[in-house]
């Protein structure tokens, strides 16, 4: 991730479309046929090496998929899936299994390259830069010293290269793939995987439980601060394959670890269907930060194509103090549907959603999150702010509630809503709901035009149309641009502005 | 170098003609005084000059060194070398003024073709010019405006147009709501910058800035026009007579 400056240039050249990130690698996969059986299933379970309680987990979910009905509550609108005209397993041929870097076919990391993902090592020590006005800007308390990061890439399915490993292990830090967790560490997966976000949750997360591909897994045990952060980088490839990672994050007492997704993939004429399961979990005084920087293919300028994003994220404040905190920022896919939540079971837990999420063409995004307090002086914070362009559709969807025993539960809530022109839309549904009296929760929100005042000012020293409303607008996300580690700050700022390239005439 | 011909405009939504056959001609190495009473259109010409998409020309020219800038947009008019100090400058809510600085010098700078700013060449050019015009560099993490008093945003008005070297300043109500000691670090900060490649246009209701800031030449605005043009004694005497008499001419 740290290559950021290096990576926007590189990409802005590749210019395919108004999508930067459009480019399709020539690599041999190795498939399953089209759609879904439990045939399927069992290929899937079969390539991967899988004890049979796994493949008997992805049946059952399985078996309850088939009785359930795609969700429609939503503000988003699209034609109906096939999910028997999808691939469920596609990975690079040459890769059977995460190797070391020599072994990585060069094309793989040639793409990887083409992103600014520090994979060699060395990039990843020289790749991280500070903000320009270094010295003007405190540094955050989040941003480890030594300011590097462990990348575990994933290509289509497989995980490719996992860098840093052997360090982490020192500090007792697991991080590896879904698959490799399966294998190696199957008493830890069996006790936490479907522990937050069950297999009967929903249609999207039901369907990734039996068909989940892979994905990353990270274990931070008892009083371990993770030396590093984790990195992951997921990047769809071949042409009509749903991917369905799962990724399960456990912090045991005391533990910290900050976790950061990135996610970009090629241009696609068909849409591509994406389904993804985050679950956290913090035991006492635990703490997870999640940061996830979302910029998969939009569609084109007509509203033809794109990524569609049905992504249940979950944390769960399991122990007594536990923190769970989770930033995004949103730019890319034709459709989003992505609320992640934190349960604050635990008494004293608190959760956090910092969220920025940028609709431009014909996007739609339906995001946001939820908060529910179960434990007892619980409290929660959500900043979301929502910017929308073009012909997109922004719809904030939240939901804090208070259950009768939690005393003294707290919310802060704060949306806010830009408009760059007058065809698209702007949308905030919160739901609250407090059993208990002691609850207090409190919701701003606002909605405003990008004003053509401070847009002249800003053209008035000198700043052309577009760097001017890409400047304004990562003023007014500032507040959750802050709540990033440093290096992913900068990337995220970049992205914004070229996700609003053509915003205006 | 500035160069105003007959020049009509009006206001694009409702069709208002404000500025109604205006001459004006400033040469490089000037300091140009306009003056006069709330309304007549001051500002709306300094926002002319600047670009605004809000007023329409209808007729007339503004040549600046020879060229017409109709055509122009505000960026490029700015990387062109017009910078506006505003009478009302613009809150950037979380865009600290660094950075905002950052950007705006370096976009001139991709523009003429030049590489960016080096780190510490852009702090150092920054410090010198906060510390002529005796501003905090604290203040300068702050959002671009952002809660800055009415003094502090001239400051910093005047501060981006010192790092920006343009050729042609127009300063619209500079000395307004600043204390006498501002005043003066100010119109220092503003002698700094005469040189003879360079023009200034000063907006002003009030002689006293003109004697920190001595123009040469002072011309009246009523009802979008220049009514009458002279020397630095035309301020002394509208100072002592009021604008009664020189509109008397006009009407
Ligand atoms: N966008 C606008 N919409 C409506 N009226 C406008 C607009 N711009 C200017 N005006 C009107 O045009 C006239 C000239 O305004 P302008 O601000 O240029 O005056 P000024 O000479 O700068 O006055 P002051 O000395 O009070 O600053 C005023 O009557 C003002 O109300
Ligand atoms: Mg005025």
């Amino acid at each position: 991730m740290p290559a950021v400056q290096d990576t926007i240039d590189r990409v802005r050249k590749i210019d395919v479309d108004q999508y930067k990130y459009g480019f399709q690698t020539e690599i041999a996969m190795d498939k399953a046929p089209k759609g879904l059986s439990e045939d399927i299933i069992r290929f899937i379970s079969a390539k991967k090496d899988e004890p049979s309680w796994m493949l008997e987990w992805r049946l059952e979910a399985y078996r309850r998929w088939v009785t359930l009905d795609e969700p429609k509550w939503a503000r988003v609108h699209y034609p109906k899936i096939d999910f028997q005209d999808l691939y469920y397993y596609a990975a690079p041929k040459s890769t059977p299994g995460p190797t070391s870097l020599s072994d990585v076919d060069p094309e793989l990391l040639r793409v990887y390259e083409k992103l600014g993902i520090p994979l060699k090592e060395q990039e990843i020590l020289a790749g991280v830069q500070k903000t320009d006005v270094s010295e003007f800007e405190e540094a955050s308390d989040n941003v480890y010293k030594s300011g590097r990061v462990a990348v575990d890439a994933v290509f289509d399915s497989v995980s490719v290269v996992t860098t840093f490993k052997k360090e982490l292990a020192q500090a007792g830090v697991i991080f590896c793939s879904i698959s490799e967790a399966i294998r190696e560490h199957p008493e830890l997966v069996k006790k936490y995987l479907g522990s937050v976000v069950p297999t009967s949750d929903n249609f999207y997360a039901t369907l990734n439980s039996a068909v989940f591909t892979d994905g990353s897994f990270v274990f931070v045990p008892k009083g371990v601060r993770c030396p590093m952060e984790l990195s992951t980088y997921f990047r769809m490839n071949e042409k009509n394959t749903g991917q369905f990672e799962r990724t399960l994050i456990i912090a045991e007492e005391g533990a910290y670890v900050s976790y950061l997704e990135g996610c970009t993939a090629p241009q696609r004429d068909e849409n591509q269907l994406h389904a993804a399961v985050v679950e956290l979990i913090a035991l006492d005084d635990a703490e997870i930060k999640y940061s996830t920087v979302q910029n998969w293919y939009p569609g084109d300028a007509e509203g033809k194509g794109g990524i569609y994003n049905f992504v249940t994220k979950r944390g769960d404040c399991r122990g007594d103090r536990s923190k769970i905190s989770w930033t995004q920022v949103e730019t890319g896919s034709a459709i989003t549907w992505k609320y992640p939540s934190c349960i604050l079971r635990g008494d004293d837990s608190s959760g956090e959603f910092y969220s920025i999420a940028v609709s431009n063409g014909y996007q739609q995004v339906d995001s946001g999150t939820k908060m529910i307090h179960l434990g007892k002086n619980t409290s929660s914070r959500i900043i979301s702010k929502g910017i929308a362009a073009g012909f997109s559709q922004n719809t904030y969807r939240g939901q804090v509630s208070a259950h009768r025993k939690a005393t003294n539960a707290r919310n802060f809530t704060n949306c806010d809503s830009l408009l760059i022109g007058d065809q698209c839309g702007a949308h905030t549904v919160p739901y609250m709901e407090a059993k208990n009296a002691t609850a207090q929760f409190e919701h701003e929100a606002t909605t405003s035009k990008i004003s053509e005042d401070q847009k002249f000012y800003v053209m008035q020293r000198g700043i052309p149309e577009e760097e001017a409303i890409a400047l304004i607008v990562n003023g007014f996300v500032k507040d959750v641009i802050q709540q990033l580690p440093m290096e992913f700050a900068v990337e995220a700022q970049k992205l914004i502005g070229i996700s609003l390239e053509g915003s205006v005439g | 170098m500035l160069e105003i011909r007959n020049l009509h405009a009006r206001i694009v939504d409702d069709g208002t003609e404000i500025i109604r056959g205006l001459n004006l001609t400033v040469k490089a190495g000037e300091v140009a005084a306009i003056m006069g009473p709330n309304g007549s259109g001051k500002s709306t010409l300094s926002y002319i000059l600047a670009g605004r998409e809000d007023y329409e020309v209808t007729e007339g020219e503004i040549l600046y060194n020879g060229q017409s800038i109709l055509e122009m947009d505000p960026a490029e008019r700015a990387t062109a070398g017009i910078f506006l100090a505003f009478q009302y400058p613009m809150e950037i809510p979380g865009v600290a003024t660094m950075e905002f600085l950052k950007v705006a010098m370096n976009e001139q700078r991709k523009a003429r073709g030049e590489e960016p700013l080096k780190i510490p060449e852009f702090l150092k050019r920054v410090k010198d010019a906060a510390a002529l015009l005796d501003m905090d560099m604290a203040m300068l993490k702050r959002p671009l405006n952002v809660g800055f008093s009415g003094g502090e945003k001239k400051r910093a008005e005047i501060l981006q147009m010192k790092l920006l070297e343009p050729k042609l300043c127009v300063l619209d109500e500079t000395d307004s709501g600043l204390d006498i000691d501002a005043l003066k670090i100010v119109s220092e900060g503003v002698n700094a910058l005469r040189a003879p490649d360079r023009a200034i246009v000063i907006i002003t209701h009030y002689q006293r800035l003109l004697q920190y800031i001595v123009p040469d030449s002072v011309h009246v605005l009523y009802r979008g026009q220049v009514v009458k043009s002279g020397d630095k004694s035309l301020a002394l005497d509208l100072e002592a007579n009021g604008y009664a008499g020189v509109i008397g001419q006009a009407a």
